[in-house]
């Protein structure tokens, strides 16, 4: 029978595969190719220039600076996102105190799953709104507002967290981790609900605390899904545009001030459309594409190990 | 949005049809050049009249007319008054009006189908870039309405009532085919009741205005200066405004011809540290260089600060936040000591663009209808229904009650009489552009001095002028 599973899996994968190389591998293709170009994006007229893009990069500060954001981003973001989702997973279905005895999680815990997942369903646009008026620079401000009110904080002198170099990034961070922490407390629940209780009662029996329990038990068990959230979360950390964009000071795609939140992204979209220096954006294209399967597969390999059959 | 379908045009395109079947019209072969194609062979047949003196163009009384207008921050209603003045013109013509905010949606297939309106104002997010129309052929020569006699007085042609650079910035490849229709000054802008309420007059000198900014710091809870921190184009302008004027025509040429030395000389410099000295004295609005325009503005006209620069579209874009008896009221820059320019001199340009398309059936009708707009009804029409100027010199009807704001433009233009200025570099070098913002949101936020300014908007400069 073997020898006709081939052309049947073929059969049904010509199609997908078909579409994939039109639409995703040919621009791909198409991409590189302009990259080493000096295409201005307003015209047909390009001359080549080998590989002139990638040598410009090298030493383009403002290049450089964006992906060292993009690295900050890339350490922080998942880490802090999979933490903070792991502990409250873990407190809303293993972390209750039983009255009763047995494993369950504290007081009100699917009313809290709601809660902490609510931030998933708005969209980007609603985000930028709302954390506009959160980060807002002067006491109208929710965050100086608040800062004003209980007396930390001047009026006549408010934190410009969006235009202060120091405290920029770490603002667009907060807010992908407010964001990405529900849907992965929801992820890593489901993971957890899969997992016998009976091997929560053992540990219990066996006198672990909530600690043991979950650095012992609960992290091993989940495994798979951490490492699907890192690789979920490294691809966000390398994009990021659509904050960037739309809450930071600057002309054309924001990154300000002066370049303290430049990433990536907004930095090659500048280029692309707003310099008309087309060619140099591609060349930066091709080098996110590789950035980010570099990415993927490290946060693959390094997070492998055993898996634990139960 | 208005009616997609209409009755008139449907016919006509019929007709166009039932032409093509009989050989008559060239069907356009499949040639689709890059955003707009280039359309037939242009053997449409025109609605053409006979030309006479009160009909310069050659209008076809009976032709209809197809008008397509951006609906944008102008909206769409001066363009219906423009058109009662086209209707009571031309009584036996069908006017035909299509708000938009999707040009190119509209205008695309339209142009592509050898059968687009008659005028359009292409102008949004969505406009078609005119040098692609132009390549692309698609746009009749408004050359014949510049040399047409003007409504008002027809003893002078179109040209000759247009504000000066209104004829430059309308050629594409050397050749006139867009017109720019709106004018947009810059400068500072006040509370008339405010300024009333405490007895303060409009500094007309950059030591006036400091003098003044101590007096509102000292006497009043008001910061003396506010700006649009989060982009800091805005600032831009008026640090450049102040450059320019110290500077006088040889800085303007100079910086629009990107040459570096510039940044050495005297005129660079007093306008930044003019600039900074506000930061220095502390007299910006707390938190401005991290606002929106719209926050900024806002604040503004809630009476936080006495002082913003901004564009004349400020009236329109701030209408719903301003009090009734806010008293909106524009003044140029101030000047600075050894001021090339007079202190009446300001920043302003022609936008906003207007084309007859190449095709058009009735292009004779459309550039009537844009003679039209170059009278003073038609002016005036526009400063009352959309608060802006239009490129008319001495357009606007005095007898006529503007907004208080436009009013003031008004009188600020006529001061300035021939000393308007319209540096071009912002569009020429983008990135040259894009850094001296960069550095000049650092100067407001006190993260850089005048000095390190000037050397970095320098090696800008540098590196921009390499890179043309």
């Amino acid at each position: 029978m073997r020898h006709r599973r081939y052309p049947f899996i073929v059969g049904f994968l010509i199609v997908p595969v078909a579409l994939y190389a039109v639409l995703v591998i040919w621009p791909y293709i198409q991409t590189f190719g302009y990259s080493l170009t000096d295409w201005s994006g307003e015209s047909q007229t390009m001359h080549f220039i080998g590989l002139k893009n990638y040598t410009a990069l090298l030493s383009d500060h403002v290049f450089l600076t964006a992906l060292e954001h993009n690295g900050l981003l890339l350490v922080f973001l998942p880490v802090i996102t999979i933490l903070l989702a792991l502990f409250f997973a873990f407190m809303l279905n293993v972390g209750g105190q039983g009255r009763t005895g047995g494993v369950q999680g504290v007081a009100g815990a699917a009313f809290y799953k709601v809660v902490f997942f609510f931030p998933q369903v708005l969209s980007v646009a609603i985000l930028a709104v709302l954390f506009e008026a959160v980060y807002r620079s002067d006491a109208g401000g929710l965050l100086n507002g608040v800062l004003v009110k209980i007396g930390l904080e001047n009026s006549q002198n408010p934190i410009e967290w969006l235009n202060d170099p120091g405290t920029v990034l770490w603002c667009l961070l907060a807010i992908m981790v407010w964001q990405g922490v529900g849907f992965y407390l929801v992820l890593f629940s489901a993971a957890m609900q899969s997992i016998p209780k009976e091997i929560f009662e053992a540990a219990l029996l066996d006198g672990a605390g909530r600690a043991q329990t979950f650095f012992k038990v609960t992290m091993p068990l989940l495994w798979d899904s951490v490492q699907t959230a890192w690789v979920y979360l490294a691809i966000a950390a390398m994009d990021f545009f659509a904050l960037v964009s739309t809450l930071t000071p600057g002309t054309a795609y924001g990154g300000g001030p002066d370049y303290h939140s430049e990433v990536l992204s907004t930095y090659l979209m500048r280029n692309f459309l707003y310099f008309g220096k087309s060619g140099y954006a591609c060349a930066m294209g091709v080098v996110i594409l590789f950035l980010t399967l570099i990415v993927s597969v490290l946060a693959l390999r390094a997070t492998r190990r055993e898996r634990i059959e139960f | 949005m208005g009616p997609t379908i209409e009755p008139g045009r449907l016919a006509r395109r019929d007709l166009i049809k039932r032409a093509a079947a009989m050989g008559a019209v060239a069907v356009p072969a499949a040639a689709l050049l890059s955003g707009c194609a280039a359309g037939g062979s242009g053997s449409t047949k025109k609605d053409t009249g006979t030309k006479t003196a009160a009909n310069p163009l050659g209008v076809d009384k009976n032709a209809p007319l197809d008008v397509v207008i951006f609906d944008g921050g102008f909206g769409d209603d001066y363009a219906r008054q423009f058109e009662k003045l086209y209707s009571k013109e031309y009584t036996g013509a069908k006017v035909s009006h299509t708000p938009t905010q999707n040009i190119t949606g509209l205008l695309q297939p339209r142009l592509n189908a050898g059968d687009p309106p008659d005028i359009v104002d292409d102008s949004g997010n969505q406009m078609i870039k005119l040098d692609v129309l132009q390549k692309a052929g698609q746009l009749t020569d408004l050359t014949p309405l510049l040399d047409a006699p003007s409504i008002d007085d027809p003893s002078k042609k179109v040209r000759d009532i247009l504000m000066p650079g209104t004829v430059q910035i309308g050629m594409v490849d050397n050749k006139f085919v867009t017109l720019p229709y709106v004018y947009t000054v810059s400068g500072m802008w006040y509370s008339g009741k405010l300024f009333k309420q405490h007895g303060w007059t409009a500094p007309t000198t950059w030591s006036d205005f400091m003098s003044l900014s101590a007096e509102i710091k000292k006497t009043t809870k008001i910061a003396p200066f506010a700006h649009q921190g989060k982009y800091p184009y805005y600032i831009d302008v008026a640090i450049m405004d102040l450059a320019i004027k110290n500077g006088g025509q040889d800085f303007l040429t100079r910086i629009d011809a990107m040459d570096p030395t510039i940044w050495d000389e005297d005129a660079a410099k007093n306008a930044i540290e003019a600039m900074y000295e506000i930061v220095q004295r502390n007299y910006l609005l707390p938190g401005t260089d991290g606002m929106t325009h719209i926050e900024s503005q806002t604040a503004w006209n809630q009476y936080k600060a006495a002082f913003i620069p901004c564009g004349a579209w400020l009236e329109n874009e701030q209408l719903k936040a301003t009090p009734s008896d806010f008293q909106m009221t524009f003044m140029p820059m101030p000047s600075l000591p050894g001021d090339k320019l007079p202190a009446t001199a300001i920043r302003g340009g022609a936008n906003e663009f207007y084309i007859v398309p190449k095709q058009a059936k009735n292009a004779a009708g459309g550039m009537e209808f844009m003679r039209l707009m170059l009278s003073k009804k038609g002016a005036t029409a526009f400063a009352q229904t959309a608060n802006s100027l239009t490129v008319v010199k001495d357009g606007v009807d005095p007898t006529v009650k503007l907004r208080p704001g436009t009013q003031s433009t008004v009188t600020a233009l006529k001061a300035a009489g021939a000393n308007v200025f319209n540096p071009t570099y912002v569009n020429d070098y983008s990135a040259f552009a894009t850094d001296m913002d960069n550095a000049s949101a650092e100067v407001m936020a006190n993260r850089m001095k005048p000095a390190e300014w000037l050397k970095t908007v320098k090696a800008s400069a540098v590196k921009a002028k390499k890179g043309s």
